[in-house]
């Protein structure tokens, strides 16, 4: 056991975990932040994605004892109220089936848009394909990120 | 209009008074993440008036309204609720809904699956809503002394007119709430619904998109511990012993030690399917130490004899299910399934004389189908809540069937069922597979033995290793044509590993004169269990690939020869007990034909054509596949269905797309094989699962314009889409695809997946 410092949503937080344990269960059962997902704990699903200084990573494969000082943000930082463009699109468009996934689809499409605000179908296509939608949500989501990238 | 005696649905009229003294604990907000959000206008009320199971309403005049059913992603929980707001006649937007606990005095059906939730809810909510309304009426009669038949309600106000008189609901709840529940009350004409037919959002909407904890996963409790499970890594295998002594001294971990799900004389239920009805359970202080500590437990594993169990069946009859010994092969289980489609099966239907008939064809077409067992792989994996202390016991997780787990609940835990509340989570995912809820007595049990709340997790390998799979399928359809190339005999023989897909009074019985369905099954230890459309997601892939490729030998346009049977069947049936309507199948194929031009393709586009009837609904596919870079790209999907009366059509027009997406999923990639009774994938980076580029790049789906009460929607868009699929990759290849996974062939022929 080890006791780590992390920066959430920006606020500090301390923890003592085993060294080893990923982010993604020091998030869930450690700090009560379970908007972050577990789907397959091997980086094959993409449930649990964050961002990490504003990009997105897998927290199922990110020992906590990796992350130094950078910023991490999740689904629950996003926005005070649901309002970040991203969620009023997901909104608008009435995405979620189970909803299970949708946390870690919304995560992966705010990290892209970041970094290309105006993407093309094949991209968009490309930058989600990470992320398993079980219910089959594909095509609102592809139209949520171009509703989000529009806005 | 139609007037329903409340009776139908007397304990729905249940006040909460009335069951004081009954021994339930009742907590409507029992978990404080689930609290409604007081939506727009209206803030909390201070005190709530109940007017019956489903509706309670504030002095303010806010409305919750309880959703009955478990929601698994279907959105039953938004359009349960629009019912009886319809009803009520109340602005939506001033409606709290909640999800109800299970509880049987209170609700009639609290059931998810077949797609029943709307078809057996619609007059039910309708009778609760109406008579409500009426009760809200007769409180503003007495109230302003006028008689209830000159009051009129309107967005939850009550209004008469001569008198000029108004009232809000929540003025007059208070009384409402007291008074007798009228014996009968008008439902209202379908041109006056207000609420019924219009997209209504998902209820949870907010919530999802800001992560609040909805599901079982996510829940949390003062001194909870962690708990993972150990289950036999094969089929036919089970626990001789394990070493607890090699994990217990790890960090975290308070203790292991095994669980059996079923006592030694318990008699199933249909629901009772537990792959493995014992297993280590590992109980610890976080997620990750229990994880660590599943790695490392040493346990020894022995074959399993064949074994046998009571139970009792749907109806109530009893037998004897049997569980045989043995390590199986999926080489073995086809083998064995290409020796039975050449045996005489049992026969399910006949006909005519359709042996005669092939006997002098002038040509017999004949093709055999296959598809492998399925994972159903909820995003969520299986888990639960349970807190099982004093002899008490509050178990929360996610469930399609809380009644159907409440015995087994009962013999495992020796507790009464007055003293287990079940707790109804919202599901990440269903698809059938949790109609089976053994994780809920794991979890219970694990409880039991730490004394303590205890949160229990299947890792991703556990849940798609654990069984209750969509069963392994194959068919053998047969047409016979005479020498001007009509049909003249129709013969299936479909069977699977453990039960035949055959459905002998759909379509095309009925169409045909001279017709044969047989059926077959062959015993086997892998357990089986429902999955979105159960047997119709196989028959229907064979059936419509069948018809496709016989039309083609009759050179007939697939869409015509399918209309000039179903003619057959509206104008002159063949036999007594068909099972559709062959009016309403037509019309979503005419429907269908119109709206995707089925007469004027686009160039480049391979479209094939596929529809099929079950749970009630009618659903034809026209799918579109372009060639891109040597890779079939499903372009466009549209769906014609006929569910009747839409709730909501947003939503609806969600699961149409959902559902299509996991069929072309399924139809592409979805397999799992056997090996010495091994699973041969683990977790989503072997079992293929269809992703964002790999969706159609547009569904449309049409409603057929319908006055008919609402039936199924979840299942009924799931069956057609595979053969829609393979009638279209035929199309764009060449080659007709008889087994799927359709991906592995298409590799073969150096086409890109
Ligand atoms: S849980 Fe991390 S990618 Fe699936
Ligand atoms: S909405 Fe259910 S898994 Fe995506």
């Amino acid at each position: 056991m080890a006791k780590f410092n992390l920066n959430i949503n920006g606020k500090s937080k301390e923890v003592e975990v085993d060294a080893a344990t990923p982010l993604l269960w020091v998030l869930r059962d450690h700090l009560n932040l379970t908007g972050t997902k577990y789907g397959c704990g091997i980086a094959a699903c993409g449930a649990c994605t964050v961002h990490l200084d504003g990009v997105a990573v897998r927290s199922c494969q990110m020992p906590v004892s990796n992350i130094e000082n950078q910023k991490i943000t999740t689904i629950e930082g996003l926005s005070e109220n649901g309002d970040h463009p991203v969620q009023k699109a997901w909104l608008e468009h009435d995405v979620p089936q189970c909803g299970y996934c949708q946390s870690g689809q919304i995560m992966t499409a705010v990290a892209f848009l970041k970094e290309n605000p105006n993407p093309s179908d094949p991209e968009i296509e490309n930058a989600m394909n990470g992320n398993i939608c079980r219910c089959g949500t594909y095509l609102r989501i592809k139209a949520a990120v171009k509703t989000a990238a529009n806005s | 209009m139609s007037i329903e005696k409340t009776s139908i649905n007397r304990r729905s009229f249940l006040k909460v008074s009335a069951l004081a003294g009954g021994g339930m604990v009742l907590s409507f907000s029992w978990l404080a993440g689930c609290k409604p959000t007081p939506k727009e206008v209206l803030s909390m009320p201070k005190e709530w008036f109940e007017l019956n199971s489903y509706i309670k309403i504030g002095e303010n005049g806010a409305v919750t309204l309880f959703s009955p059913n478990p929601e698994f992603g279907s959105n039953v929980k938004t359009s349960m609720p629009m019912i009886l707001a319809d009803e009520l006649d109340i602005d939506w937007k001033n409606v709290f809904v909640e999800q109800a606990d299970f509880y049987p005095e209170r609700y009639d059906r609290q059931f998810t699956g077949g797609s029943q939730g709307i078809r057996q809810g619609w007059t039910p909510l309708r009778t609760a809503g109406a008579t409500a309304r009426m009760m809200l009426v007769n409180a503003a009669a007495q109230t302003w002394k006028v008689s209830a038949s000159e009051i009129t309600t309107g967005a939850g106000t009550i209004h008469h007119k001569s008198s000029n008189k108004k009232a809000g609901y929540g003025e007059m709840a208070s009384l409402a709430a007291t008074l007798p529940v009228p014996e009968e009350v008008k439902l209202k004409e379908i041109k006056d619904f207000k609420i019924i037919g219009t997209s209504k959002k998902n209820v949870d909407g907010l919530k999802i998109v800001t992560g609040q904890p909805l599901f079982s996963i996510d829940h949390k409790v003062d001194g909870m511990l962690y708990s993972s499970i150990v289950h036999p890594p094969a089929f036919g295998i089970k626990l001789k012993s394990f070493d607890a002594s090699s994990v217990k001294s790890m960090q975290g971990i308070k203790d292991i030690f095994s669980v059996k799900v079923f006592s030694e004389d318990y008699e199933r239920n249909f629901f009772d399917t537990a792959t493995f009805p014992e297993m280590v359970a590992i109980v610890g202080n976080s997620t990750w130490e229990v994880l660590q500590a599943k790695k490392a437990l040493k346990v020894e594993w022995e074959n399993a004899p064949q074994s046998s169990f009571a139970m009792t069946d749907f109806g109530g009859n009893k037998s004897t299910g049997t569980i045989p010994a043995g390590l199986e092969n999926s080489a073995d289980h086809k083998a064995k399934m290409a020796e039975y489609t050449t045996k005489p099966g049992n026969i399910l239907r006949r006909d005519g004389d359709p042996e005669a008939q092939f006997k002098k064809a002038a040509k017999v077409l004949e093709r055999t189908y296959s598809a492998p067992f399925l994972a159903h792989n909820t995003m969520e994996p299986m888990n639960c809540f349970a807190d099982v202390s004093g002899g008490k016991a509050v178990v929360y997780g996610p469930t399609q069937a809380p009644e159907s787990i409440m015995g087994t609940l009962v013999q495992a835990l020796g507790i009464p069922k007055e003293n287990i509340q079940i707790n109804l989570a919202r599901m990440g995912g269903g698809f059938g597979r949790r109609a089976y809820s053994h994780h809920m007595v794991e979890a219970a049990l694990i409880s039991q033995k730490v004394n303590a709340p205890v949160k229990m997790v299947y890792t991703r390998e556990d849940d798609m290793t654990s069984g209750v799979y969509r069963p392994t399928y194959s068919a053998t359809y047969r047409a016979a044509l005479d020498e001007n190339n009509k049909l003249i005999a129709f013969h299936v023989k479909a069977g699977g590993i453990p039960e035949t897909p055959i459905a002998p009074n759909r379509f095309p019985a009925g169409a045909i004169d001279h017709y044969l369905a047989e059926g077959w099954q062959i015993e086997s230890n892998i357990t089986i269990g429902a999955f979105r459309a159960p047997r119709s997601n196989f028959i229907a892939s064979a059936e419509q690939s069948f018809l496709d490729e016989l039309a083609e030998v009759m050179e007939k346009d697939p869409i015509a020869f399918r209309l000039e049977l179903l003619d057959r069947a509206k104008t002159n049936p063949v036999g007594e007990k068909n099972d559709y309507n062959a009016a309403r199948y037509a019309g979503v194929l005419e429907l269908v034909r119109e709206k995707s031009k089925w007469n004027s393709p686009l160039d480049n586009v391979h479209r094939g054509v596929s529809a099929y009837f079950c749970h009630n609904s009618y659903v034809a596919e026209v799918l579109d596949i372009v060639m891109k870079d040597n890779k079939p790209m499903v372009e466009k999907v549209y769906a014609a269905v006929d569910c009747g009366i839409v709730v909501n059509p947003d939503a609806a027009t969600n699961m149409g797309e959902g559902a299509i997406v996991d069929g072309i999923g399924n139809a592409f990639f979805g397999e799992l094989a056997f090996e010495n009774g091994v699973p041969n994938k683990t977790n989503f980076d072997k079992y293929r699962m269809i992703r964002q580029a790999e969706a159609p790049k547009a569904i449309e789906v049409h409603f057929v314009d319908s006055k008919e009460d609402p039936t199924g929607l979840g299942e009924p868009f799931f069956p057609p889409v595979f053969a829609a699929l393979a009638n279209s990759l035929y199309k764009a290849t060449g080659r007709r695809y008889y087994d799927q996974p359709f991906a592995p062939q298409l590799e073969m022929q150096n086409l890109k997946m």
